[in-house]
Protein backbone atom coordinates (compact mmCIF):
# COMPACT_ATOMS: atom_id res chain seq x y z
CA UNK A 1 0.00 0.00 0.00
CA UNK A 2 2.81 2.26 -0.55
CA UNK A 3 2.43 5.50 -2.54
CA UNK A 4 5.02 7.55 -4.15
CA UNK A 5 6.95 10.40 -1.64
CA UNK A 6 6.74 13.21 -3.79
CA UNK A 7 3.26 13.14 -3.36
CA UNK A 8 2.10 16.52 -0.65
CA UNK A 9 -1.55 15.48 0.91
CA UNK A 10 -3.87 18.38 1.90
CA UNK A 11 -6.72 17.07 4.38
CA UNK A 12 -9.97 18.81 3.73
CA UNK A 13 -12.96 17.80 5.60
CA UNK A 14 -15.26 17.27 2.01
CA UNK A 15 -13.24 17.80 -1.43
CA UNK A 16 -16.46 20.49 -1.73
CA UNK A 17 -14.12 22.93 0.04
CA UNK A 18 -11.88 22.40 -2.73
CA UNK A 19 -12.19 26.10 -4.77
CA UNK A 20 -10.86 26.94 -8.12
CA UNK A 21 -8.40 29.16 -6.43
CA UNK A 22 -7.29 26.32 -4.68
CA UNK A 23 -6.02 24.04 -7.56
CA UNK A 24 -4.36 26.94 -9.29
CA UNK A 25 -2.18 27.95 -6.34
CA UNK A 26 -1.33 24.80 -6.52
CA UNK A 27 0.29 24.64 -9.52
CA UNK A 28 0.90 28.08 -9.27
CA UNK A 29 3.43 27.48 -6.49
CA UNK A 30 5.10 24.34 -8.32
CA UNK A 31 3.29 21.09 -8.20
CA UNK A 32 3.63 19.71 -11.35
CA UNK A 33 -0.22 17.50 -10.97
CA UNK A 34 -3.05 18.01 -8.58
CA UNK A 35 -5.68 15.28 -7.64
CA UNK A 36 -8.96 15.57 -6.09
CA UNK A 37 -10.02 12.55 -3.97
CA UNK A 38 -13.40 12.92 -3.13
CA UNK A 39 -15.63 10.29 -1.72
CA UNK A 40 -17.00 8.00 -4.22
CA UNK A 41 -20.55 9.92 -6.24
CA UNK A 42 -23.61 9.17 -4.59
CA UNK A 43 -21.85 8.94 -0.69
CA UNK A 44 -21.04 12.66 -0.27
CA UNK A 45 -21.47 12.61 3.09
CA UNK A 46 -22.56 16.88 2.76
CA UNK A 47 -24.73 15.32 -0.79
CA UNK A 48 -22.70 16.74 -3.31
CA UNK A 49 -19.61 18.01 -1.95
CA UNK A 50 -17.49 15.58 -4.13
CA UNK A 51 -19.98 16.89 -7.76
CA UNK A 52 -19.38 20.29 -6.62
CA UNK A 53 -15.05 19.55 -6.96
CA UNK A 54 -16.13 17.68 -9.89
CA UNK A 55 -17.23 20.64 -11.49
CA UNK A 56 -14.38 22.57 -10.61
CA UNK A 57 -11.55 20.08 -11.10
CA UNK A 58 -13.45 20.32 -15.10
CA UNK A 59 -13.34 24.12 -15.27
CA UNK A 60 -9.70 24.45 -13.87
CA UNK A 61 -8.77 21.61 -17.06
CA UNK A 62 -10.50 23.83 -19.19
CA UNK A 63 -9.04 27.23 -18.05
CA UNK A 64 -5.48 25.58 -17.77
CA UNK A 65 -5.47 24.32 -21.33
CA UNK A 66 -6.42 27.96 -22.62
CA UNK A 67 -3.03 29.56 -20.93
CA UNK A 68 -0.94 26.78 -22.02
CA UNK A 69 -0.40 24.50 -18.92
CA UNK A 70 -2.54 21.37 -19.89
CA UNK A 71 -5.91 20.51 -18.10
CA UNK A 72 -4.30 17.09 -17.74
CA UNK A 73 -2.08 18.10 -14.94
CA UNK A 74 -5.23 18.39 -12.66
CA UNK A 75 -7.49 15.20 -12.08
CA UNK A 76 -10.69 14.15 -9.49
CA UNK A 77 -11.02 10.42 -8.56
CA UNK A 78 -13.51 9.29 -6.46
CA UNK A 79 -12.89 6.19 -4.01
CA UNK A 80 -13.84 5.39 -0.55
CA UNK A 81 -12.02 7.16 2.53
CA UNK A 82 -11.27 4.03 3.55
CA UNK A 83 -9.61 2.33 0.47
CA UNK A 84 -6.44 2.97 1.38
CA UNK A 85 -5.10 0.55 -1.51
CA UNK A 86 -6.72 2.06 -3.80
CA UNK A 87 -5.40 5.66 -2.62
CA UNK A 88 -2.12 4.32 -3.48
CA UNK A 89 -2.88 3.21 -6.40
CA UNK A 90 -4.29 5.94 -7.73
CA UNK A 91 -1.79 8.37 -6.35
CA UNK A 92 0.98 5.87 -8.65
CA UNK A 93 -1.17 5.86 -11.66
CA UNK A 94 -0.71 10.37 -11.60
CA UNK A 95 2.34 10.54 -10.67
CA UNK A 96 3.34 8.50 -13.53
CA UNK A 97 0.79 10.32 -16.01
CA UNK A 98 2.38 13.17 -14.68
CA UNK A 99 6.18 12.07 -14.69
CA UNK A 100 4.76 11.38 -18.28
CA UNK A 101 3.72 14.95 -19.46
CA UNK A 102 7.19 16.03 -17.25
CA UNK A 103 7.41 18.87 -14.71
CA UNK A 104 5.28 22.13 -14.95
CA UNK A 105 6.19 24.62 -17.48
CA UNK A 106 6.23 26.63 -14.58
CA UNK A 107 8.80 24.79 -12.62
CA UNK A 108 12.43 26.98 -12.04
CA UNK A 109 14.19 24.05 -12.28
CA UNK A 110 12.77 21.70 -15.06
CA UNK A 111 14.79 18.78 -16.53
CA UNK A 112 15.00 15.47 -14.74
CA UNK A 113 13.66 16.30 -11.44
CA UNK A 114 10.82 13.88 -9.93
CA UNK A 115 7.24 15.32 -10.29
CA UNK A 116 6.05 16.99 -7.59
CA UNK A 117 2.17 16.61 -7.64
CA UNK A 118 -0.23 18.01 -4.85
CA UNK A 119 -3.39 16.20 -3.76
CA UNK A 120 -6.10 17.32 -2.13
CA UNK A 121 -7.81 15.00 -0.01
CA UNK A 122 -11.70 14.94 1.41
CA UNK A 123 -10.76 12.66 4.98
CA UNK B 1 -28.09 43.91 -9.71
CA UNK B 2 -25.84 44.42 -12.20
CA UNK B 3 -25.25 40.69 -13.96
CA UNK B 4 -21.60 40.45 -15.69
CA UNK B 5 -19.86 37.28 -16.79
CA UNK B 6 -15.89 37.09 -16.67
CA UNK B 7 -14.27 38.13 -20.49
CA UNK B 8 -12.79 34.92 -21.91
CA UNK B 9 -9.36 34.45 -20.49
CA UNK B 10 -7.84 34.46 -24.36
CA UNK B 11 -9.22 37.91 -24.53
CA UNK B 12 -7.68 38.80 -21.34
CA UNK B 13 -4.34 37.95 -22.14
CA UNK B 14 -4.72 39.40 -25.54
CA UNK B 15 -5.72 42.97 -23.83
CA UNK B 16 -2.70 42.62 -21.44
CA UNK B 17 0.30 40.96 -22.58
CA UNK B 18 1.47 44.41 -23.49
CA UNK B 19 2.32 45.67 -20.36
CA UNK B 20 4.42 44.27 -17.30
CA UNK B 21 3.41 45.02 -14.19
CA UNK B 22 -0.56 44.39 -14.23
CA UNK B 23 -3.14 45.27 -11.37
CA UNK B 24 -6.43 43.17 -11.60
CA UNK B 25 -8.79 44.59 -9.16
CA UNK B 26 -12.06 42.93 -8.40
CA UNK B 27 -15.09 44.96 -7.40
CA UNK B 28 -16.87 43.69 -3.82
CA UNK B 29 -20.47 44.93 -5.14
CA UNK B 30 -22.67 43.25 -7.98
CA UNK B 31 -19.83 41.24 -9.64
CA UNK B 32 -19.13 39.44 -7.24
CA UNK B 33 -22.75 38.62 -6.32
CA UNK B 34 -23.28 37.01 -9.66
CA UNK B 35 -19.41 35.33 -9.55
CA UNK B 36 -17.84 37.68 -12.46
CA UNK B 37 -15.25 40.22 -11.37
CA UNK B 38 -15.29 40.00 -7.35
CA UNK B 39 -11.63 39.20 -5.02
CA UNK B 40 -12.10 35.26 -6.03
CA UNK B 41 -12.86 36.07 -10.20
CA UNK B 42 -9.85 38.82 -9.53
CA UNK B 43 -7.53 35.93 -7.70
CA UNK B 44 -7.94 33.16 -10.31
CA UNK B 45 -7.56 35.86 -13.32
CA UNK B 46 -4.56 37.04 -11.63
CA UNK B 47 -3.59 33.38 -11.19
CA UNK B 48 -3.88 31.95 -14.58
CA UNK B 49 -2.53 35.33 -16.19
CA UNK B 50 0.89 34.64 -13.65
CA UNK B 51 1.10 31.33 -15.30
CA UNK B 52 0.22 31.99 -18.85
CA UNK B 53 3.30 35.07 -18.79
CA UNK B 54 5.61 32.72 -16.64
CA UNK B 55 5.73 29.61 -18.30
CA UNK B 56 6.24 31.80 -21.65
CA UNK B 57 9.15 33.28 -19.89
CA UNK B 58 7.78 37.05 -19.73
CA UNK B 59 8.61 38.63 -16.80
CA UNK B 60 5.24 40.43 -15.74
CA UNK B 61 3.97 41.09 -12.13
CA UNK B 62 0.26 40.45 -11.84
CA UNK B 63 -1.39 41.10 -8.14
CA UNK B 64 -4.87 41.51 -7.18
CA UNK B 65 -6.86 43.35 -5.11
CA UNK B 66 -10.72 44.63 -4.60
CA UNK B 67 -12.29 47.27 -3.82
CA UNK B 68 -15.78 47.50 -1.95
CA UNK B 69 -16.98 49.27 -5.23
CA UNK B 70 -15.49 50.77 -8.02
CA UNK B 71 -18.88 53.07 -8.60
CA UNK B 72 -17.97 55.51 -5.97
CA UNK B 73 -15.04 57.76 -5.69
CA UNK B 74 -14.24 57.14 -1.71
CA UNK B 75 -13.31 53.63 -2.75
CA UNK B 76 -11.66 54.29 -5.92
CA UNK B 77 -9.39 56.75 -3.86
CA UNK B 78 -7.93 54.17 -1.91
CA UNK B 79 -5.89 52.96 -5.32
CA UNK B 80 -3.57 55.93 -5.16
CA UNK B 81 -0.56 54.83 -3.68
CA UNK B 82 -1.13 51.17 -5.15
CA UNK B 83 -1.96 52.19 -8.77
CA UNK B 84 1.63 54.02 -9.19
CA UNK B 85 3.44 50.79 -8.74
CA UNK B 86 1.65 49.47 -12.32
CA UNK B 87 1.67 50.03 -15.59
CA UNK B 88 -2.11 49.04 -16.16
CA UNK B 89 -5.20 48.33 -14.68
CA UNK B 90 -7.50 44.90 -15.31
CA UNK B 91 -11.05 46.11 -13.95
CA UNK B 92 -13.33 43.02 -12.53
CA UNK B 93 -15.85 45.55 -12.34
CA UNK B 94 -18.91 46.45 -14.15
CA UNK B 95 -18.43 49.12 -17.26
CA UNK B 96 -19.56 51.95 -14.57
CA UNK B 97 -16.62 50.77 -12.56
CA UNK B 98 -14.07 50.62 -15.39
CA UNK B 99 -14.76 53.72 -16.52
CA UNK B 100 -14.67 55.54 -12.77
CA UNK B 101 -11.19 54.08 -12.36
CA UNK B 102 -10.37 55.36 -15.78
CA UNK B 103 -11.49 58.26 -14.96
CA UNK B 104 -9.66 58.97 -11.51
CA UNK B 105 -6.51 57.48 -12.92
CA UNK B 106 -5.85 59.49 -16.18
CA UNK B 107 -2.63 57.97 -17.27
CA UNK B 108 -3.24 54.41 -16.66
CA UNK B 109 -4.86 51.98 -19.06
CA UNK B 110 -8.09 50.67 -17.41
CA UNK B 111 -8.82 47.34 -19.18
CA UNK B 112 -12.01 45.19 -18.83
CA UNK B 113 -12.22 42.16 -17.63
CA UNK B 114 -15.73 41.45 -17.39
CA UNK B 115 -18.82 41.55 -19.99
CA UNK B 116 -21.59 43.43 -18.27
CA UNK B 117 -24.79 42.23 -19.39
CA UNK B 118 -27.48 43.03 -17.61
CA UNK B 119 -29.90 44.59 -14.45
CA UNK B 120 -31.04 41.11 -12.81
CA UNK B 121 -31.59 38.49 -10.27
CA UNK B 122 -30.30 35.53 -9.12
CA UNK B 123 -32.70 32.84 -10.58
CA UNK B 124 -30.78 29.58 -8.59
CA UNK B 125 -26.90 29.09 -7.86
CA UNK B 126 -24.92 30.25 -11.39
CA UNK B 127 -28.15 31.39 -13.23
CA UNK B 128 -29.02 34.92 -13.30
CA UNK B 129 -31.87 36.72 -15.38
CA UNK B 130 -33.03 39.64 -17.05
CA UNK B 131 -35.67 41.79 -14.75
CA UNK B 132 -34.94 45.45 -15.79
CA UNK B 133 -33.61 47.69 -18.42
CA UNK B 134 -33.68 50.94 -16.45
CA UNK B 135 -35.98 53.09 -18.96
CA UNK B 136 -36.55 55.25 -16.34
CA UNK B 137 -40.34 55.34 -16.49
CA UNK B 138 -40.86 52.79 -14.35
CA UNK B 139 -44.91 50.99 -15.26
CA UNK B 140 -44.61 47.69 -13.15
CA UNK B 141 -47.90 49.03 -11.18
CA UNK B 142 -49.97 48.47 -14.20
CA UNK B 143 -48.22 44.87 -15.25
CA UNK B 144 -48.33 42.94 -12.31
CA UNK B 145 -45.06 43.60 -11.27
CA UNK B 146 -43.95 42.17 -14.53
CA UNK B 147 -41.92 44.07 -16.96
CA UNK B 148 -42.82 44.48 -20.53
CA UNK B 149 -39.68 46.35 -21.07
CA UNK B 150 -37.62 43.66 -20.18
CA UNK B 151 -39.27 40.85 -20.59
CA UNK B 152 -40.87 41.42 -23.85
CA UNK B 153 -38.51 41.20 -26.61
CA UNK B 154 -40.12 43.37 -28.42
CA UNK B 155 -40.34 45.65 -25.36
CA UNK B 156 -44.06 46.44 -26.57
CA UNK B 157 -46.26 48.23 -24.16
CA UNK B 158 -49.57 46.47 -25.25
CA UNK B 159 -49.16 42.40 -26.02
CA UNK B 160 -48.73 40.14 -26.67
CA UNK B 161 -47.60 39.94 -29.82
CA UNK B 162 -48.62 37.16 -32.84
CA UNK B 163 -45.28 35.72 -31.95
CA UNK B 164 -46.86 34.18 -28.22
CA UNK B 165 -47.31 30.68 -28.50
CA UNK B 166 -48.67 28.69 -25.49
CA UNK B 167 -46.52 30.75 -22.69
CA UNK B 168 -43.21 30.94 -25.08
CA UNK B 169 -42.00 33.79 -27.34
CA UNK B 170 -41.07 33.57 -30.87
CA UNK B 171 -38.13 34.60 -30.40
CA UNK B 172 -36.53 31.29 -28.60
CA UNK B 173 -39.43 28.67 -26.81
CA UNK B 174 -37.19 28.74 -24.06
CA UNK B 175 -38.31 32.06 -23.26
CA UNK B 176 -41.50 33.03 -21.40
CA UNK B 177 -43.46 35.75 -23.27
CA UNK B 178 -43.57 38.37 -20.76
CA UNK B 179 -47.16 39.73 -21.58
CA UNK B 180 -48.61 36.00 -21.12
CA UNK B 181 -46.93 36.24 -17.74
CA UNK B 182 -48.59 40.03 -17.33
CA UNK B 183 -51.90 38.55 -18.19
CA UNK B 184 -51.64 35.50 -16.06
CA UNK B 185 -50.05 37.45 -12.96
CA UNK B 186 -53.11 40.42 -13.61
CA UNK B 187 -56.20 37.29 -14.25
CA UNK B 188 -54.87 36.42 -10.44
CA UNK B 189 -54.96 39.87 -9.01
CA UNK B 190 -58.37 40.48 -10.51
CA UNK B 191 -56.86 43.21 -12.70
CA UNK B 192 -57.58 42.13 -16.30
CA UNK B 193 -59.41 45.63 -16.58
CA UNK B 194 -56.39 46.67 -17.68
CA UNK B 195 -55.83 45.07 -21.27
CA UNK B 196 -59.41 47.41 -22.04
CA UNK B 197 -57.18 50.55 -21.40
CA UNK B 198 -54.53 50.42 -24.17
CA UNK B 199 -51.14 52.33 -22.91
CA UNK B 200 -50.52 54.70 -24.91
CA UNK B 201 -47.07 55.41 -26.78
CA UNK B 202 -44.19 55.54 -24.37
CA UNK B 203 -41.75 59.05 -23.75
CA UNK B 204 -38.52 57.23 -24.08
CA UNK B 205 -36.90 60.11 -23.78
CA UNK B 206 -36.42 58.47 -19.50
CA UNK B 207 -34.69 55.51 -21.61
CA UNK B 208 -31.46 55.89 -23.49
CA UNK B 209 -33.17 58.00 -26.34
CA UNK B 210 -32.23 61.08 -24.33
CA UNK B 211 -28.96 60.51 -24.52
CA UNK B 212 -26.57 59.61 -21.24
CA UNK B 213 -28.89 60.15 -18.18
CA UNK B 214 -27.70 61.73 -14.78
CA UNK B 215 -29.92 61.81 -11.57
CA UNK B 216 -30.05 64.84 -9.04
CA UNK B 217 -31.13 64.49 -5.56
CA UNK B 218 -30.47 68.02 -4.53
CA UNK B 219 -31.44 67.45 -0.88
CA UNK B 220 -28.22 65.01 -1.07
CA UNK B 221 -26.17 67.18 -2.26
CA UNK B 222 -23.47 68.75 -0.35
Amino acid sequence: MTYPTNLKIIKLPCSGRVDIIHLMKALEKGADGVFVAGCLEGNCHYQVGNLRAKKRVAYVRELLDKIGIGGERVAMYNLSAGDGPRFAEIAREMTEKIRELGPSPLGESGGNRSPRPGTEVAA
Amino acid sequence: MIIAKTKPIEEIIETTKEFKRILVVGCDGCVTVCEAGGRKEAEIVGSALRMYFKQRGMDVKVDEVSLTRQCDRPYVAQLEEKIKHYDAVLSMACGAGVQFLAEAYKDKPVLPGVNTCFIGVTEARGEWTERCQACGDCILASTGGICPIARCSKRMANGPCGGSANGKCEVNKEINCGWHLIYERLKELGQLDRFEKPTGPRNWNTSRDGGPRKVVKEVSQP
